[in-house]
């Protein structure tokens, strides 16, 4: 399949179906997303683009196909051979290398900041507590909550408990980032801030990121790639540049009519 | 003869004192036998690992669905028949806190059910270890909330050790009914054992109360 002047795909979809129940959610999926790339899912609501994010982060598990991240299967685990469904310790162990932000941030409650940005990489990644909490200051630098480190979440607004949950998901050091619209559940004028910061963060990093946004402005800005979702199927793939301006469907260009214009 | 004698009454507290300490002794063990395997339950039923579920289940509709009396009969009378023998305030304990387990899974449980689906999934996210994730993330949310209704069935069965004078432990009502039988009063007897309970059981579910608002105002 591959050919040597390409690199390996980090995230490849192949033939992936998912139904909830009878409903089909996603039919037939094939799409890859090079390592390093942006990629901006937009669609309709209940258009199967927030199940590609869950299925990547093993929330839930295709009924056809198959997912690889980093050349390795997500959805099956390879064992004597033969495809099967992945062990808990496997997935645990492919999923390391994803992070994801939610749009109710979900930070835990019963930890302060600190807590919750050492738990995954003490716990999973094997760092002392001095390493871990190291990378948590340098992570609240980044986000500028600093002097936050010792706060507890519900302590926070909406917009500084969203940057700890980027901090917390960076943390990790994933090779992909789902990004589940974060900053729709936030006050308006807190939205600017959340969007600059992962502008910032896409420009300093190499880190794969798969973003689901109504945010149409920062989804021209951010991405190499917007990919338009309608009945579960990809209707349009192209760079922001071309998909925001000259679309090939005229169901893209109501979407983005009506979306521009709410 | 006076309805009630103070010299009499001073003369048996003591003995009533003592018979509180065993009270007191096979609540707080029953408490740590119903909080620990009630705990147990509910999290091994969350996992719902298949017969094992199932026999949970049974178990504990049975332990709920019988009467404490007949459970603590059958441990005291019909295991010695299997070679198990356990003295009676062993049975007292073992029973009580296996029929309040019974209880406290199910309180248990509602704690669990509350945590919003997100704390989990942010586990996932996390790759956080099954068990970490039981006892860095859920338990320390699900626990607190459920403290005041926890109380409430130590409470309750505190005031259910007297049950226990049917196996012959000498726990306060048991003493107050054989303190009676001695001197055939038993105004004294039964009124302080009913004062004993009262003032540690009222002072218990005040402080129960006191937790309830703090978890609202939190």
């Amino acid at each position: 399949m591959s050919t040597p002047d390409t690199t390996e795909p980090m995230i490849v979809f192949d033939g992936v179906e998912k139904r909830f129940g009878s409903n089909v959610v996603l039919k037939d999926l094939h799409f890859t997303v090079a390592p390093g790339e942006h990629v901006t899912l937009i669609g309709p609501s209940g258009s199967g683009k927030t199940t590609i994010l869950r299925l990547l982060m093993t929330l839930e598990q295709c009924n056809e196909g198959t997912i690889s991240v980093g050349g390795r299967y997500l959805s099956h685990e390879m064992r004597g051979g033969k495809l099967g469904p992945p062990r808990e310790k496997y997935l645990r162990d492919v999923r390391k290398h994803i992070g994801m932000v939610f749009q109710q941030f979900n930070l835990f409650p019963n930890m302060t900041v600190r807590g919750n940005l050492i738990e995954g990489p003490t716990r999973v990644l094997g760092l002392s507590r001095d390493e871990a909490n190291g990378r948590a200051e340098e992570l609240l630098d980044l986000v500028g909550l600093k002097e936050k480190i010792d706060a507890h979440p519900t302590q926070l607004s909406g917009g500084q408990q969203q940057r700890v949950a980027i901090a917390r998901a960076l943390a990790m050091r994933p090779d992909v980032l789902l990004l589940d619209e974060v900053t729709s559940a936030l006050d308006p004028e807190l939205v600017a801030g959340v969007l600059k910061l992962l502008q910032d963060i896409g420009d300093t990093t190499d880190i794969t990121i798969l973003c689901v946004t109504h945010e149409m402005g920062f989804a021209r800005d951010f991405s190499h790639r917007v990919m338009m979702f309608d009945g579960g199927r990809v209707l349009e793939d192209a760079p922001p540049a071309k998909l925001f301006t000259d679309p090939d469907h005229q169901r893209t260009r109501d979407f983005l009519h009506a979306v521009l214009n709410h | 003869m006076p309805l009630w004698d103070w010299n009499y009454a001073f003369e048996i507290l003591p003995d009533l004192l003592w018979a509180l300490v065993t009270t007191i002794e096979i609540t707080l063990l029953g408490s740590v036998v119903a909080l620990l395997l009630g705990l147990v339950f509910a999290v091994l039923r969350r996992l719902h690992i298949p017969v094992l579920d199932q026999v949970l289940w049974a178990f504990i509709e049975v332990v709920r669905s019988t009467p404490l009396l007949v459970q603590v009969f059958f441990l005291f009378f019909v295991l010695p028949q299997f070679g198990v023998t356990l003295s009676a305030f062993v049975v007292g304990v073992v029973g009580l806190g296996v029929h309040y387990a019974t209880y406290t899974s199910e309180v248990y449980r509602a704690g669990i059910d509350a945590i919003p689906k997100g704390q989990w999934e942010a586990c996932t996210a996390l790759s956080l270890p099954r068990l970490r994730i039981w006892t860095g993330v859920i338990l320390p949310q699900a626990v607190p909330r459920v403290l005041p209704a926890l109380g409430n069935y130590v409470i309750s069965m505190f005031k259910e050790v007297p049950l226990l004078l049917a196996i012959g432990v000498v726990e306060v009502v048991n003493e107050a009914r054989e303190l009676g039988s001695l001197t055939f009063r038993y105004t004294e007897p039964y009124t302080i054992a009913g004062l004993l309970f009262l003032l540690l059981s009222y002072p218990a579910s005040m402080l129960v109360r006191r937790l309830e608002r703090r978890r609202v105002h939190a």
